[in-house]
Parts: C-alpha cells; sequence; structure tokens
C-alpha cells in the first residue's frame, strides 16, 4: 500500500498528535538534568519543578512594592494594546477592503498603494512611531494596526473581489443599490474572511507587540521578558512564553467557534 | 412599437466585432429562445439586453424606454450558477427579491411580515416550501434554479433574461424545469429571452427561435466579423407554423 494511502486510526492519530509535545519535554528534561548535575546552580534550563513554582509564584504573589500581581497587570495590559491594535485593523481593513473589493474607483486608486504599503516592514518604522505618538499606548497599538492591515485589506479585498458576478449582477435587477450591495450581499459573505484573516494575523500581531513593548514599556508581557532576560531568569521567561501561547491558542479557538455558530451557511457548503 | 426593440446593435472588444447589425423586435408576452455555436456573442447579447454592458453601437429600448446603462428591476436574470445568495436561506432569498429595492435593503416589522407572506406563496408554487429555512447550498441544482426564478419573479421584472439556466443539470430534472417553466408562463404572461445550447429545449420552449452566426467569414482572420440574427423561427405549435395555415386561411383549401 502507498504511504499517501496509509491513514491512521484514531488513538494512533491521537498519539502521534502528541508524539511532538513529549518529545521536546523529554529533551527539555533531559537537557535540563545533565546540566544541573553539572551545576546545581545553573539558570539556563531550569528544572521544570522549578518553572511550575515560578508560575505559582508569578499567579498568585502580589508585588512587594506595588501589592498587584505583576504577572495579571501584564496580561491585561498586553492583552488591552493587542485587541485594540488588530480591532481598529479590523475595522479598516474590512472598510477599505470592501471599497477596494466593490468601487472600481477605489480600487484603482488604493490597490497599488496598499501592495506597497504591505512591503514596509512595521518593525522599521518602530523608532519613527515612537518621535511621533510618544512612548505610551498609542505607539504600540498604531505599530500592530501599520503591520497587519496592508495584508488584511488585500486579503479581505481579493475576498470581495471572490464573490460572483453574477450575484452582484443579480442584486442590481433586484433594485439594489451600491449601498444595499455592500451592506446584504458583500459584508455578510466577507464578515467569515475577516474573522479568517484576523485569525492568521494574529501571530503577527503578538510579535508586534511584543516588539513594541521590549523596545518601550513599563508594564507588558513583551516588557516583563525583555526585563528579567537581565537577571536570567529563564524560568520566569518560560512561564511567560508559555502563558503568552496559552492565550493566543484560547483566542484563535474562541474566534473559531465565533465563525461556526455566526456563519451556519459556511459549513452547508461552498 | 413592439415592446423590446433592438436597432443596429453592434458590439466589439477591443476593436474585434462581437455582434454586428443586430435587429430585433420582440412583443410583449413572447418567449424568445437564443441559439449558436459557442462564442457566437448570445450570451454577449443577453449581457446588452440586461444592460450590464453598453453596446458600441446601436440601441436597446425596453417599451420605448431610455438605453438602460446598468441593470436594473426592469430585467430579470436567472444565470446557470450563482443565481442565489448563499447566506440567506430560501425564504430569506425571495424576500430580498422585493426588499433590496429600499434604503436599507431589508424589511422591518409589519412590512417583513407582509413580504414574508408574500415570499411563502410564492415558495409554495415554485413547490419549495417544504425548505424555506434552509440555505441554498443544501438544493439540488434544480431546487436552486426554480429559487433563483422565484427570486427573479418577485422582484417583478418586465423583461426575464435566462442565461443557460438549465445546462447544469441532469437531464430528467431539466424536463421537470421545462413544465415548471412551462405552467409559470400559463399562470404570468412574462416576455423572456433565453440562451440555450439545446436546441430542442429551445423550440420546446419558445415561441420564436433566434440563431446567432457570423454571415460573413473570413478563412485568414477568423474574428475578423461579428456574429448577428440568421435566422429567426417561428417556434409556436412544435416549430411547424404552416401546420394550420389551411385552418387559418380556408379559401386555400379550395384545390382539393
Amino acid at each position: 500500500m502507498r504511504l499517501i494511502n496509509r491513514v491512521p486510526s484514531r488513538p494512533v492519530g491521537l498519539m502521534l498528535g502528541a508524539l511532538p509535545f513529549v518529545a521536546i519535554i523529554l529533551a527539555y528534561v533531559a537537557g535540563s538534568e545533565i546540566r544541573l548535575a553539572a551545576n546545581p546552580a545553573d539558570k539556563l534550563l531550569p528544572a521544570l519543578d522549578t518553572i511550575r513554582e515560578t508560575a505559582a509564584r508569578l499567579f498568585t504573589e502580589t508585588d512587594k512594592r506595588s501589592g498587584d500581581i505583576l504577572l495579571w497587570q501584564d496580561t491585561f495590559a498586553s492583552l488591552r494594546r493587542l485587541f485594540l491594535g488588530v480591532g481598529i485593523s479590523a475595522l479598516l481593513s474590512l472598510s477599505i477592503g470592501m471599497a477596494i473589493g466593490l468601487l472600481p474607483y477605489a480600487r484603482k486608486g488604493l490597490t497599488g498603494f496598499v501592495a506597497v504599503l504591505s512591503m514596509v516592514p512595521p518593525l522599521a518604522l518602530l523608532p519613527i512611531l515612537f518621535i511621533v505618538f510618544g512612548l505610551g499606548e498609542v505607539s504600540k497599538v498604531v505599530l500592530i494596526v501599520i503591520g497587519i492591515t496592508p495584508f488584511m485589506t488585500r486579503d479581505l479585498s481579493q475576498r470581495v473581489l471572490d464573490i460572483p458576478v453574477e450575484q452582484i449582477v443579480k442584486a442590481q435587477t433586484l433594485g439594489a443599490s451600491s449601498f444595499v450591495i455592500a451592506l446584504r450581499v458583500a459584508l455578510p459573505q466577507v464578515l467569515p474572511r475577516l474573522i479568517s484573516a484576523v485569525r492568521l494575523s494574529l501571530g503577527s500581531a503578538w510579535l508586534f507587540l511584543i516588539a513594541a513593548e521590549a523596545v518601550a514599556a513599563d508594564v507588558g508581557l513583551g516588557y516583563r521578558i525583555f526585563l528579567v532576560r537581565r537577571y536570567l531568569a529563564m524560568d520566569i521567561i518560560l512561564t511567560y512564553v508559555i502563558w503568552i501561547t496559552l492565550l493566543a491558542f484560547v483566542i484563535d479557538w474562541v474566534l473559531k467557534r465565533i465563525s461556526e455558530r455566526a456563519f451556519p451557511w459556511m459549513g452547508a457548503g461552498l | 412599437m413592439s415592446f423590446v426593440t433592438v436597432r443596429d446593435v453592434w458590439q466589439s472588444y477591443d476593436g474585434r466585432p462581437i455582434l454586428e447589425r443586430v435587429n430585433l423586435d420582440v412583443d410583449e408576452g413572447e418567449f424568445v429562445s437564443i441559439v449558436g455555436a459557442s462564442g457566437c456573442g448570445k450570451s454577449t447579447f443577453l449581457r446588452l439586453l440586461l444592460a450590464q454592458e453598453q453596446p458600441t453601437r446601436g440601441a436597446i429600448r425596453i417599451d420605448g424606454g431610455h438605453r438602460a446603462r446598468e441593470p436594473g428591476r426592469e430585467r430579470g436574470v436567472v444565470f446557470q450558477r450563482y443565481s442565489v445568495f448563499p447566506h440567506m436561506t430560501v425564504r430569506d432569498n425571495i424576500v430580498a427579491g422585493e426588499a433590496f429595492d429600499t434604503h436599507w435593503g431589508r424589511f422591518r416589522g409589519a412590512k417583513l411580515t407582509a413580504a414574508r407572506e408574500r415570499a411563502d406563496a410564492i415558495l409554495d408554487r415554485i413547490g419549495l416550501s417544504h425548505v424555506a429555512q434552509n440555505y441554498p447550498a443544501t438544493l439540488s441544482g434544480g431546487m436552486q434554479q426554480r429559487l433563483a426564478i422565484g427570486q427573479a419573479l418577485a422582484a417583478r421584472p418586465r423583461i426575464l433574461l435566462l442565461d443557460e439556466p438549465f445546462g447544469a443539470l441532469d437531464p430528467g430534472t431539466r424536463i421537470q424545469m421545462h413544465d415548471f417553466l412551462t405552467e409559470l408562463r400559463a399562470e404570468t404572461p412574462m416576455t423572456v429571452f433565453m440562451v440555450t445550447h439545446d436546441l430542442g429545449e429551445g423550440f420546446k420552449l419558445g415561441d420564436r427561435v433566434l440563431v446567432f452566426d457570423k454571415p460573413r467569414w473570413d478563412p485568414q482572420d477568423p474574428a475578423a466579423f461579428g456574429a448577428t440574427i440568421t435566422y429567426d423561427f417561428d417556434a409556436r405549435q412544435g416549430g411547424i407554423p404552416f401546420q394550420g395555415l389551411l385552418d387559418k386561411y380556408p379559401s386555400l383549401r379550395a384545390a382539393e
């Protein structure tokens, strides 16, 4: 039987899915034990127990100076920036993308501009953003917006263009104005694409957020990671990395569920 | 004055003529089938009738009105595919036939209730009331086309344009759709233009069958000339219009 036709059974499939995770944990534990055996004070690869203790401490113990739990503070600050940035990007790209997809004038005027804009490396603009918008919240949100909006706009405008021309003509023969076509034909069909575009760009959004926080911030997940890096506190860094991964995973899962619930016609075919 | 007049219509893309010197008069209530080889311009002609494109020269008028510059409620259309809105339920698709003409594209309150009742009446007539709450993707090809026809009729167009409406259906369903369309026409007279690849279908359903072809042909440059209407058959009475001639003019019978 050909390899391409061999399908694993369900238990084997689950096992295969868990394999990479188990392998990386085993590799980490082995490396950690070797280093700790040579030098019990080694900080590079702390033992899993150390990480667990650190995590428990980070999630529950308050900071002696401020009386706040820093990890939650960091989480709220970062998520606020992330949601603001992604939300603004979603709105911007939805309106610009719909305009490009539906209106020939907007298409001629904006397509080239958006294409060039998406080539600009956003991180290279970070110093400019700090100079223009200061070191506060605005520059971090703007970096996310600049980073993911061009890509999402291109994706969404293409989705609008993918709507069969027959549907647009049909709507016109039913008397629909441009506005009604945008509102009742294009928008409902593009919204599920918007959610998948958001899901795809969340990775980049996190990247830009952590980069911005690493350079200049006084609270935030990225800020904390780059702060404790100076003390080689690998246990804290690893806890934060796992926490960020978990947050990203949950956000992605929630968006996926929303998409499935809100757009039942997508699952029905097409 | 005929209902639909086509006067000296030419259409060319990038200087290449597709249609030339097309003239046509159609009376209200006539069913016109349009046939021809692939690439003969029959779909182009339908797009011109729909006002999706403007002719390079000439004019198309409905009931002596203005030349249309974009598709509108005067002309209903059913395409081979993608004629219904996938994100709306079957009933909402019919309601959209009326609601899209409003400012927000939707009805609220009493108007919505009334529109839904009218939509249910249409669904009863086209035999789709049992799937009113389903999405079009769950329907068979024939049901989707019936829905598309019902949706087009809900907007009460003056002419109905069908672009190979049954081309993607299996032969059995196609015959059912012929009966459905014939019944529908018997109930509500309407002027229909139908592009089809199927000659038999054209003669079965149509009152007239127009054939598009190129009257001039340059073997060195096949694209040099455009197509026009080369035959205009009377398709009533099974395509044999002179069969009833003796009944109509009894004096001709004298020779017997």
